[in-house]
């Protein structure tokens, strides 16, 4: 076996997410772009482009069942996510993900890294040594979790109002959509501009960072960006089986294209959506 | 010679000079007398000169005919055309000052000109069957057809089914009760391009005449889904008439009312067939600004603005600080790999 550690002129590449990861996080872009561009109409409805995107999406009705689609699309998606969890912890026996330094679950040292952020920002520390996932990372993940109940839960109530309505008093859908439109405008401006400033568009990582589509971090974006984790792969020995080859190109040039069509049409409805709010 | 007097005593014709006006009420006193009355007159009384209609404009001049006759320039098919000479002429609108505009264009592609013009029906109304013929008056005189409190009464000689269910409304009320704020015919329906009720695009348009004076209603309407919807152009959802009905709308209070509590199973259930009592306790019109109407909105509407307004300024400050040091560690990593000995 060759040596994993870098040598000249050759980069080591690691798994950071494996085939699932990508292929959920590939559907669930889909979901979330279709979901913007359907939902965003009506929420704005008295705006001019509203009734353009609707009329260019094929009028009110296709865009009702686009909604739909992407939505069932996501849930499923969902559905997929809580499975492999339950899969990872109950068979596979990973309990690592509930705890520790490869969880996403928030502990009190995300505190601290965070605070320690904020001061290297201002240059009164040093970089936080962040592990597999860092505060922001876990945000994001919880945000969007969270976000998925909450907005697809309030959807799927007002999508079958007259059954629901047999189990709950009626006023709860004038609060599913109150609850369902707010969310949606906390989803959409946070992950267009927030998420993608964080992990994409941020000097450091400008125009994009392609690991959520390959999969593959180098050696040493990991040992800059990841300290913690890197020196628990090196202790552990596991750096042979994290490593893998490097991205074949055509990977990495539709991750660019996926990530330029994300954000082309991000950063167009936050534009239209901070035009329809300061209009107002 | 009757019409032009000053012609009786003329010795040589043809004349050679041009005769005065014609005296039409030496014959017609009683049209004249209530032509007399008239806006045309009154214009030609305040501003001599000015463009306004004379017995000849309608009737003609030496080519007069019965409005009976198929050809004459008033027979009942024909009107239109002739009030649209200078009602749809641009600079007679200007210089008549007329601030409604031409109306003859508006009248042409509506319900009403349509009758006239495509289908030919003698029983469709036009200019004079509303304004009258002779003593056409302003709409802001009492004794005018078109006065607000007596366009029912004149929209009602042809369509009276429609005024018999509007007499027993809160608007017909309000109209009786001489406010002078309830919406008769023409403030739903327009007054010169009423449109066929039962096109798709009516029924979006009425919306926004509703809320012409119910502001606060539109206003909750449009916030809510079925508003939001039908502002795209959706039809099949929930408009003002669908709900409240349209020409006999009752007070909520009215048992007899599609909203009142207990026939809303009913109303709603015309589109949502599953509708129960649970599920008529979704408002409508629920205003997240109204602590007393929609309490839990009011509360949720407040909560998810908070968590809007925390995340927003948290993250705000978060990328704000990050940038300019995401930047130098750019250009420290850039001069790293240039070989350049770094500031730090």
């Amino acid at each position: 076996m060759e040596d994993p550690r870098p040598t000249e002129g050759q980069e080591v590449h690691l798994l950071r997410f494996d085939r699932y990861d990508r292929l959920l996080h590939g559907l669930l872009m889909a979901s979330f772009l279709g979901l913007s561009l359907t939902g965003l109409p009506l929420l704005f409805a008295e705006e001019r482009w509203a009734l353009r995107m609707a009329r260019l999406l094929g009028g009110y009705g296709v865009t009702g069942l686009l909604h739909r689609f992407f939505a069932s699309l996501l849930i499923a998606c969902f559905l997929f996510h809580l499975a492999r969890l339950l899969h990872k912890v109950y068979v596979r026996k990973q309990r690592g993900i509930l705890w520790g330094p490869d969880s996403l679950v928030p502990q009190p040292r995300d505190v601290v890294q965070m605070l320690q952020h904020f001061r290297w920002f201002v240059g009164l520390a040093p970089r936080p040594r962040f592990d597999r996932f860092s505060y922001w990372e876990k945000f994001d993940y919880w945000a969007v979790f969270w976000g998925m109940a909450i907005i697809g839960g309030s959807g799927l109530l007002l999508w079958f109002p007259g059954l629901f309505a047999r189990l709950l008093p009626g006023w709860v859908l004038n609060v599913a959509f109150v609850v369902h439109g707010e969310e949606a405008l906390l989803a959409v401006v946070f992950i267009f501009t927030v998420h993608f400033f964080n992990c994409h568009l941020r000097p450091e990582k400008f125009p994009m960072d392609t690991v959520m589509f390959t999969g593959r971090v180098t050696l040493d974006e990991l040992r800059h960006e990841r300290p913690a984790e890197y020196e628990r792969i090196e202790r552990s020995g596991r750096i042979h089986a994290l490593r893998v080859l490097p991205a074949p190109a055509r990977l990495r040039r539709a991750g660019y294209l996926l990530g330029a069509i994300a954000v082309a049409l991000g950063l167009l409805m936050v534009m239209l959506t901070l035009y329809a709010l300061l209009s107002a | 010679m009757d019409c032009h007097a000053d012609l009786a005593h003329a010795t040589e014709f043809p004349h050679p000079e041009k005769p005065g006006a014609p005296q039409c009420a030496s014959c017609h006193a009683e049209p004249v007398e209530r032509y007399a009355e008239g806006v045309h007159a009154r214009a030609l009384r305040t501003k001599p000169g000015g463009p306004a209609a004379t017995c000849t404009d309608c009737h003609g001049a030496h080519d007069i005919l019965s409005s009976k006759d198929r050809v004459s320039r008033t027979y009942h098919l024909t009107l239109p055309r002739t009030c649209g000479r200078c009602h749809g002429d641009a600079e007679t609108i200007r210089r008549g000052g007329i601030a409604i505009g031409n109306v003859a264009a508006l009248f042409e592609d509506s319900i009403h000109g349509q009758a006239l013009a495509k289908s030919g029906l003698v029983v469709a109304p036009n200019c004079g069957s509303c304004h009258g013929y002779h003593d056409i008056r302003r709409a802001n005189d009492p004794k005018s057809p078109v006065f607000h409190a007596n366009v029912p009464a004149t929209c009602g000689r042809c369509h009276e089914g429609i005024r018999n269910e509007y007499d027993t409304s809160v608007h017909a009320q309000a109209v009786r009760s001489g406010q002078g704020t309830g919406a008769v015919c023409s403030d739903c329906h327009t007054a010169h391009a009423i449109k066929a009720a039962d096109v798709p695009t009516w029924r979006l348009d009425v919306i926004k005449e509703c809320g012409t004076c119910h502001d606060e209603s539109i206003r909750t309407y449009r916030d809510g889904f079925h508003g939001q919807a039908s502002a795209l152009g959706f039809v099949r959802v929930a408009t003002c008439a669908d709900c409240h009905g349209a020409h006999g709308i009752l007070a909520q209070s009215d048992h007899r009312s599609r909203v009142h509590p207990a026939n809303l199973v009913t109303t709603c259930g015309h589109c949502h067939p599953r509708a129960n009592r649970s599920f008529v306790q979704f408002d409508p019109h629920a205003d997240p600004e109204d602590r007393e109407r929609s309490r839990a909105v009011f509360y949720t509407a407040r909560l998810m603005k908070l968590l809007l307004a925390a995340v927003f300024t948290f993250f705000g400050i978060h990328t704000v600080l990050w940038f300019p040091r995401s930047l130098r560690e750019r250009r420290k990593s850039q001069a790293r790999s240039d070989g350049r000995p770094t500031a730090d």
